[in-house]
C-alpha cells in the first residue's frame, strides 16, 4: 500500500533589528554572556515591556512579501509555561490575533536539493501559510556537567513565527520551503535567516496516511533539526519510521520527537497526555497594535521578490531562465548584476562573467560579492572590451584577475600593462601573410572545404603575434585572404 | 515631641523649611525618632533607610517641590539600593532592586528622599495586612485591630505621625481601605495616570500606585509629580498633568454628588452609615447637590475580581521561581523540584490561593467560562460607572462596611475578608480614580475609637475634582487630623 505524506512547519526567525523586542538592550550575538540585559529582559520584578516598533515593521513587511493580510488590530497575549530560559516564565507571543494571516510561500526549483532538482514533483508549488506573528526568544542555557548556565543576552530578542499550512509532501519540498522562505527573507533584509546560526529554526510536524484515506494521519512533531539538509534527513527517517509502524499493524501516538543528527534517527520526548497547557490571556502591560499606518509605511517598501527579478532579468536583458534564476538566487549577486548590466549592451556576457568567472575568483578568495574589489562599472567595462573585440576571452580574464589585486586601475589600463595593446591592423595583417605562406597545403586543404583549419591557422597567428591579437579579427582576416 | 516635625504634613513642613524654622536634617531626625518610638508597637515599617536618607536631607535644595520631605514607601516599589520584598519570605533579604521605579525618580527629581519600606499583605494580596510574611501590623487606634491592606504599612505610617506621607498601591482598595482603617487620606489615581514602571504587579490591568497623606492637599502636591506619560509603561496615559493644588479652591458649590444606591442597602455597620451620611449633609450644606444614582452590576464586582486579579497573578507571580533572585531551596533534586519546594516555601497561603485560583480560571477548558466571562461583565461595570457619570460629578459611600476588625477575626474566611473590599473593587475594574477621606470615628465594642472613611469616586482623569470635594471635607470637618 502506498502512503501520503503530510508536512507542515513552525519556523522561527530572528530578526535583524538594533534592539531587544520588548526593551532597549542591544540584540547582538557574540557578546560577554548576560552583558546586553536590562530588569526587562531579565524578568526583574516591576520591570514591564515596551513594543520594538521596528520588529512589527519586519513582521509587516514579511506578511507582505509572503502575501499575508494584515488584520487592522494586532494583539499580545502571555503564554505560561516554566522554564529556567524564560526570566519571566510566560512568554510574550500572540496568540488569537497575530499581525499576519494567509499567505504562501513559493518552492524555487534552485531551492530544491541539487540531487532532487531534475524530478520536482509539483513544479512552482505555493505553500501556504497559516499566520505570522511576533514574540520573543529565551535566553540561550548551556548544559555541562558542573551544572547549567544561562545567557540571558538571547532573551527578549524578536522572534518572528511563520507557520505554514500542512500542505508540503516531500522532504525536498520541505527543503524548498525553507530555502525558499530564506531568501524571501533576505530580500526583505529582516534576517539573515542562518539555521546553522540559530538564526532560524524549524519545528516539522508531518503524519503519514494510506491511500485513500480522507483524513490526516496523527501529528508527530520533530525537533532539534539544525540545518535545512538536516530537516530534510530527520524527515526522510521519520517518513520511513512511520509507514513501518503502520504496515506492521502498529499505532501512531501524538507526539514530539527529537531529531539526533549523529545517530540519524528520532527519539520520543513526550507525548499528547504530558502537552502543556499553555493558559493563553491577553498581557495587561501592552497595548494592542494598530496596523493602519505602518502598513501604509511598509507598503513602499516591499522589494522585489526573486522570482519576480528572475522574470525581469530576461524580460530586460535577454538572459536565459536559467541564469536568471541563479542571479537572483542570492540578492547580492543579483544587484552586482544589474549595476553591471544596466548600461551595457552585452548583458548575456555580463551574466555569465558574473555566474561564472566572478564566482570563481570569489570562491578562491572565500569572499562575498559585496566584497569583492572589482567594482560592477569596472565588470561592465571590462565585459566591454571583450564585446568590442579589443581583448579575447582569456585576456579577459588576466585583466579581471589582475584587477581583483589592483582594484583602482582602469580595465583598458590594466590590458594594456599586461602587453594586450590592441594589435595594429597592420601588424595581424603581416603575421596573417606569414602564416599562410608558410602552410600552403593547410591553406589548399581550406580552400578544399575543411574550414575547421582557420582555427589551427588562427592559433599559429595569436602564436606568432605573442597573443596580442584578437582571435576573432584573425579568423575573419584568414577566411578573407584565402578565400 | 509636641513639636516634633513628624506629626506635619507636607505642606506644613514646607513652610517650616522655607521659613528656616527647621532643616530638613532637623525634620529627619524627627521623623526616625518617631518611627523608633511608635513603631515597635504597631510594625509598618519593614526597613528603614536613615543613614541614607540623613545624607540626602544634608543636600535637599528646599525650593524644590518637594525638598528635603522624607517619603515611606509600601515595599513592593523598587527603589534602587533597596531590598524590595513585597513582605514575602521569598524575596526577604534576597532581592536588592537594581533601579528606581519612575514615581521614585520623579520623586527624587522633585527633592523628595524615600526613608523606609511600609509593611503590607504579601504581594499586595489582602485586605488586612494580616498576610504579610514579615512581621505583624496593628491598628494605631487599637493593638487588637488590623490596620486594613494591603498598604496597610503606609497607612499606619501616616495616621501614626511616624511618616510625613508614603506610597501606597491600590488593586481592589489596597490604599482607600486601609487609609479607611487607619484614619489617613488615600488616593487611587485612574488607570495610567501613574506609571506602574517598578511597582511588582500583583494584577498589571488593575494595579494604580497613588499617595497615603495627611490631608488631600498632600495628595494632590504628590499626585502632580507623580503622575504622566512615561515612556517605560505602555498603558500610562499622555493627557497632561494639571497641577492638582491649584484646583483645591474649596468651591464646591453646584457640584452633583451621586449616592450608589446598591451600595447603601445592605451589610453596611450602622456607625459607619451614621457618619457618612453626617458627611453628605455636611458635602450638601457646603453647597453640592446630592442625588441617587445606579450601579447596578455591583454585586457581580467582587466575583469579576477574582478572576480578573488571580489569573493576571498567576502570571505574574511566575517569575519568581528562585532561578535569577529569591530565597531558594537547597539541594533540589531537579528543576522541577526545585520549583515546587521554592514556592512552596517562598510564598504564603494567601498567595498560593490566589495563584492557584488564577491558574484554575485560566487552564483550558475553564477560560471561556471564568476570564472571558469576567471581562465582559467588567465591560459593563465600566459602563455603570460611565452612566453614573453622566449624572454625577462623583459618587460618594463608605470606604469600607465597617470599621477596623480583629485580628484573626476574617483570616479563616477568605470570602468575608473579600467583602472588605466591596466598595472600593470596582473603581479598579473601571479604571475610574477614587479617594478615602476621614468622616468620623465610631466606638467599637472596646470601647476604643475607630475611623471611618468616605469614598469620594471620579470618572477618569477625575482626580481635581475628587480631591477639591475631600479637601472641602477636610477644612470644614477637621476628621483628618484627630491624633490616634
Amino acid at each position: 500500500m502506498d502512503y501520503i505524506t503530510t508536512i507542515g512547519l513552525e519556523v522561527h526567525v530572528q530578526l535583524k533589528t538594533q534592539s531587544k523586542m520588548f526593551c532597549a538592550c542591544p540584540a547582538e550575538y557574540g557578546v560577554q554572556p548576560n552583558s546586553n540585559t536590562c530588569p526587562t529582559c531579565l524578568g526583574l520584578p516591576g520591570a514591564l515591556p515596551v513594543l520594538n516598533r521596528r520588529a512589527i515593521e519586519y513582521t509587516v513587511l514579511a506578511g507582505m512579501m509572503l502575501g499575508c493580510e494584515t488584520p487592522p488590530v494586532s494583539k499580545w497575549d502571555r503564554k505560561n509555561y516554566f522554564y529556567p530560559d524564560m526570566p519571566k516564565n510566560y512568554q510574550l507571543s500572540q496568540f488569537d490575533l497575530p499581525l499576519c494571516l494567509g499567505g504562501n510561500v513559493p518552492l524555487y526549483a534552485h531551492c530544491y536539493p541539487k540531487d532532487a532538482q531534475k524530478d520536482i514533483a509539483r513544479p512552482e508549488q505555493l505553500i501556504g501559510l497559516t499566520r505570522i506573528h511576533l514574540e520573543e526568544d529565551v535566553a540561550k542555557s548551556t548544559h555541562a556537567a558542573g551544572g547549567t548556565t544561562i545567557d540571558f543576552n538571547r532573551a527578549g530578542t524578536p522572534l518572528m513565527e511563520i507557520v505554514s499550512e500542512p500542505d508540503i509532501e516531500s522532504p525536498e519540498e520541505a527543503f524548498a520551503y525553507l530555502n525558499s522562505l530564506r531568501q524571501i527573507l533576505i530580500y526583505g533584509e529582516l534576517s539573515d535567516a542562518d539555521m546553522e546560526k540559530g538564526q532560524m529554526r524549524c519545528d516539522v510536524n508531518v503524519s503519514v496516511r494510506p491511500q485513500g484515506q480522507e483524513e490526516l494521519g496523527i501529528k508527530i512533531e520533530l525537533k532539534n533539526m539544525n540545518s535545512v539538509s538536516a530537516v530534510r534527513r530527520a524527515l526522510h527517517y521519520e517518513i520511513k519510521r512511520q509507514v513501518e509502524v503502520l504496515k506492521s499493524g502498529g499505532e501512531l501516538v501524538q507526539s514530539t520527537r527529537r531529531w539526533d543528527d549523529d545517530l540519524g534517527e528520532t527519539q520520543q520526548m513526550r507525548t499528547k497526555e504530558n502537552a502543556h497547557d499553555y493558559r493563553y490571556f491577553p498581557d495587561p502591560d501592552l497595548l494592542p497594535v494598530r496596523t493602519g499606518e505602518i502598513i501604509e509605511k511598509m507598503r513602499s517598501r516591499v522589494p522585489e521578490l526573486p522570482h519576480q527579478k528572475a522574470s525581469r532579468f530576461v524580460a530586460d536583458f535577454g538572459i536565459s531562465d536559467y541564469d536568471a534564476s541563479v542571479l537572483s538566487s542570492d540578492r547580492d549577486l543579483a544587484v552586482y548584476f544589474e549595476a553591471a548590466a544596466k548600461d551595457s549592451a552585452a548583458a548575456k556576457k555580463i551574466a555569465n562573467w558574473v555566474i561564472n568567472n566572478v564566482s570563481a575568483l570569489l570562491n578562491e578568495h572565500d569572499i562575498g560579492i559585496n566584497d569583492c574589489p572589482v567594482t560592477s562599472s569596472k565588470l561592465s567595462a571590462l565585459v566591454d572590451l571583450v564585446e568590442s573585440g579589443e581583448l579575447s576571452n582569456n585576456q579577459a580574464k588576466e585583466v579581471f584577475s589582475a584587477l581583483f589585486d589592483a582594484p583602482d586601475a582602469e580595465p583598458d589600463a590594466l590590458a594594456r600593462e599586461l602587453g594586450f595593446e590592441p594589435a595594429e591592423s597592420g601588424e595581424i595583417e603581416a603575421f596573417v601573410d606569414e602564416v599562410i605562406t608558410a602552410n600552403p597545403g593547410k591553406v589548399a586543404e581550406i580552400k578544399a572545404g575543411n574550414d575547421k583549419l582557420i582555427n589551427w591557422l588562427t592559433g599559429q597567428v595569436m602564436k606568432a603575434s605573442k597573443g596580442k591579437a584578437n582571435a576573432r579579427q584573425v579568423g575573419d582576416l584568414l577566411r578573407s585572404k584565402i578565400n | 515631641m509636641s513639636d516634633s516635625a513628624a506629626h506635619l504634613s507636607i505642606t506644613e513642613l514646607q513652610r517650616d523649611y522655607r521659613s528656616g524654622k527647621r532643616t530638613p536634617v532637623e525634620a529627619l531626625t524627627d521623623v526616625i525618632e518617631a518611627i523608633e518610638k511608635k513603631d515597635p508597637g504597631v510594625g509598618a515599617y519593614l526597613s528603614l533607610e536613615s543613614g541614607i536618607a540623613l545624607r540626602d536631607a544634608e543636600n535637599a535644595d528646599v525650593t524644590l517641590p518637594l525638598g528635603g520631605i522624607p517619603i515611606a514607601v509600601k515595599d513592593l516599589i523598587n527603589v534602587k539600593g533597596q531590598d524590595c520584598s513585597c513582605a514575602s519570605k521569598f524575596l526577604q533579604s534576597a532581592y536588592t532592586s537594581t533601579y528606581d521605579a519612575t514615581v521614585i525618580s520623579r520623586l527624587r527629581k522633585a527633592g523628595a528622599i524615600p526613608l523606609g519600606r511600609t509593611n503590607m499583605d504579601e504581594f499586595a494580596m489582602g485586605s488586612s495586612t494580616e498576610n504579610s510574611g514579615i512581621k505583624l501590623a496593628r491598628n494605631p487606634w487599637d493593638a487588637d485591630r488590623i490596620p486594613g491592606g494591603s498598604s496597610g504599612g503606609s497607612a499606619i505610617a501616616v495616621a501614626n505621625d511616624t511618616a510625613i506621607a508614603a506610597l501606597g498601591s491600590d488593586t481592589g482598595g489596597s490604599i482607600r481601605q486601609p487609609a479607611s482603617f487607619c484614619g489617613s487620606v488615600g488616593l487611587k489615581p485612574t488607570y495610567g495616570r501613574v506609571s506602574r514602571f517598578g511597582l511588582v504587579a500583583f494584577a498589571s490591568s488593575l494595579d494604580q500606585i497613588g499617595p497615603m497623606t495627611k490631608t488631600s492637599e498632600d495628595a494632590a502636591l504628590l499626585l502632580s509629580i507623580m503622575s504622566g506619560s512615561d515612556p517605560l509603561d505602555s498603558t500610562s496615559l499622555s493627557d497632561a498633568v494639571p497641577d492638582y493644588l491649584n484646583e483645591l479652591n474649596g468651591e464646591i458649590k453646584g457640584l452633583r454628588i451621586g449616592l450608589p444606591v446598591e451600595y447603601f442597602t445592605h451589610g453596611i455597620d450602622p456607625g459607619v452609615r451614621q457618619c457618612v451620611e453626617d458627611a453628605v449633609s455636611h458635602l450638601e450644606k457646603l453647597g453640592a447637590e446630592v442625588i441617587e444614582v445606579s450601579l447596578p452590576h455591583t454585586e457581580y464586582a467582587i466575583a469579576t475580581y477574582y478572576i480578573i486579579a488571580t489569573a493576571e497573578a498567576s502570571a505574574n507571580l511566575a517569575r519568581f521561581d528562585g532561578v535569577r533572585y529569591g530565597n531558594r531551596a537547597p539541594d533540589p533534586n531537579d528543576i522541577i523540584d526545585h520549583y515546587r519546594r521554592t514556592r512552596a516555601a517562598g510564598f504564603g497561603d494567601e498567595v498560593k490561593r490566589r495563584i492557584i485560583l488564577g491558574t484554575y480560571v485560566l487552564s483550558s477548558g475553564y477560560n471561556d467560562a471564568y476570564y472571558v466571562r469576567a471581562q465582559k461583565v467588567r465591560t459593563l461595570i465600566r459602563q455603570d460607572f460611565t452612566a453614573a457619570f453622566e449624572q454625577a460629578d462623583v459618587l460618594v459611600s463608605p470606604t469600607a462596611p465597617t470599621p477596623a476588625f480583629k485580628i484573626g477575626e476574617k483570616s479563616g474566611d477568605p470570602l468575608q475578608m473579600y467583602l472588605a473590599d466591596i466598595f472600593t473593587i470596582a473603581a479598579n475594574l473601571a479604571g475610574i480614580c477614587g479617594a478615602s477621606t476621614p468622616c468620623g470615628l465610631v466606638e467599637s465594642d472596646s470601647g476604643t475609637q475607630l475611623p471611618v472613611g468616605l469614598q469620594v469616586l471620579g470618572p477618569p482623569l477625575g482626580e481635581g475634582t475628587v480631591l477639591k470635594v475631600t479637601d472641602a471635607f477636610e477644612k470644614t470637618t477637621n476628621w483628618h487630623r484627630r491624633p490616634c
